[in-house]
């Protein structure tokens, strides 16, 4: 990085665009597996493999690896707060699921 | 630049802090429907958790046809990427393919889409009911999330055409084309937000 804003190589696009389509693949490919035992572990990758996907588009796509440390601040941190949303909701889920408790 | 000066405070701030204000304010409004959607989604994921009779999605959406629409979404926002690099570099006709390509896989989305909606329907899946006997909650998230999703691409679609439009008469060049990367932002925060919901809502079983 040069320290100005905007001047930056670009991306090799076309890897990026293939990553999503091959974790696209994978994301089906994962979603196939059954089984007791497998279940938390293909919600827990299925839910990886998007947040990574969708790290992909923001950061290549979006620019957003190559803005300014101020922009990527005030993108980030509404999504903090979005996680304790999730946090909150975590104690009133667990007395409901059902499957964990076989 | 010229007019800074009479700007005065303003335009000075832009320079430290933001990447232009268009840009900056694109940002802070995909933060903010980033929000609307984090709820939503966090809804959907309660909703399921307490839920003891919800079905496996795949048993009854179409996951192939679903899964060729977020390629197909994927695809779209490969083609804004390179229209933006196009117009850069002074492409001209590269820019508007490219841009064409971009509406046209977002119309395509729409219409397999529709198509689905429309199957659903038919098959008696509404927002308060279904003919299989599951949680009738399955339904309701179903078509709010898709439809929520589903009007950010129709707007994306008539906001390309809009720039489109100005592309033909000439608007934006190698050096004026900040309203490009700006209807790119929102355009990929689309995709971005459909591989959430599709991962969510028709895998995740």
């Amino acid at each position: 990085m040069s320290g100005k804003p905007g001047e930056h190589a670009e991306p090799n696009y076309w890897m990026v665009w293939l990553s999503l389509a091959v974790l696209t693949v994978v994301e089906l490919l994962v979603a196939q597996v059954h089984g007791e035992g497998a279940r938390a572990f293909v919600i827990f990758s299925l839910c990886a493999l998007a947040l990574v996907k969708a790290a992909l588009v923001a950061a290549y796509f979006m620019h957003l690896k190559f803005e300014k440390y101020a922009l990527i601040l005030i993108v980030v941190s509404p999504l903090l707060l979005s996680g304790i949303l999730y946090v909150g909701l975590v104690p009133d889920a667990i007395t409901h699921i059902h499957w964990l408790a076989h | 630049m010229a007019h800074a000066a009479t700007l005065n405070g303003v335009e000075r701030y832009e320079n430290q802090l933001t990447p232009g204000w268009g840009k900056l304010m694109m940002w802070v409004f995909l933060c903010s429907d980033a929000m609307s959607f984090a709820g939503l989604l966090a809804a959907y994921g309660a909703v399921r958790l307490g839920s003891s009779d919800w079905p496996v999605p795949a048993t009854h959406l179409g996951v192939p046809l679903t899964a060729l629409n977020t390629f197909i979404l994927i695809c779209s926002s490969g083609t804004m990427v390179k229209a933006l690099s196009a117009i850069k570099h002074g492409d001209r006709k590269g820019w508007l393919g490219y841009l064409g390509a971009t509406m046209l896989g977002g119309a395509t989305f729409l219409g397999i889409q529709a198509y689905e909606w429309t199957h659903l329907i038919m098959e008696g899946m509404t927002i308060q009911s279904n003919p299989w006997g599951v949680n009738t909650l399955f339904g309701s998230t179903f078509y709010i999330l898709t439809g929520f999703h589903g009007c950010h691409v129709l707007s994306g679609v008539i906001y390309l055409f809009c720039i489109f439009v100005r592309a033909l008469q000439g608007a934006y060049s190698a050096e004026n084309n900040s309203s490009v990367e700006i209807v790119g932002l929102y355009w990929h925060f689309v995709d971005l937000i459909w591989i959430l919901v599709f991962t969510f809502v028709y895998l995740i079983a």
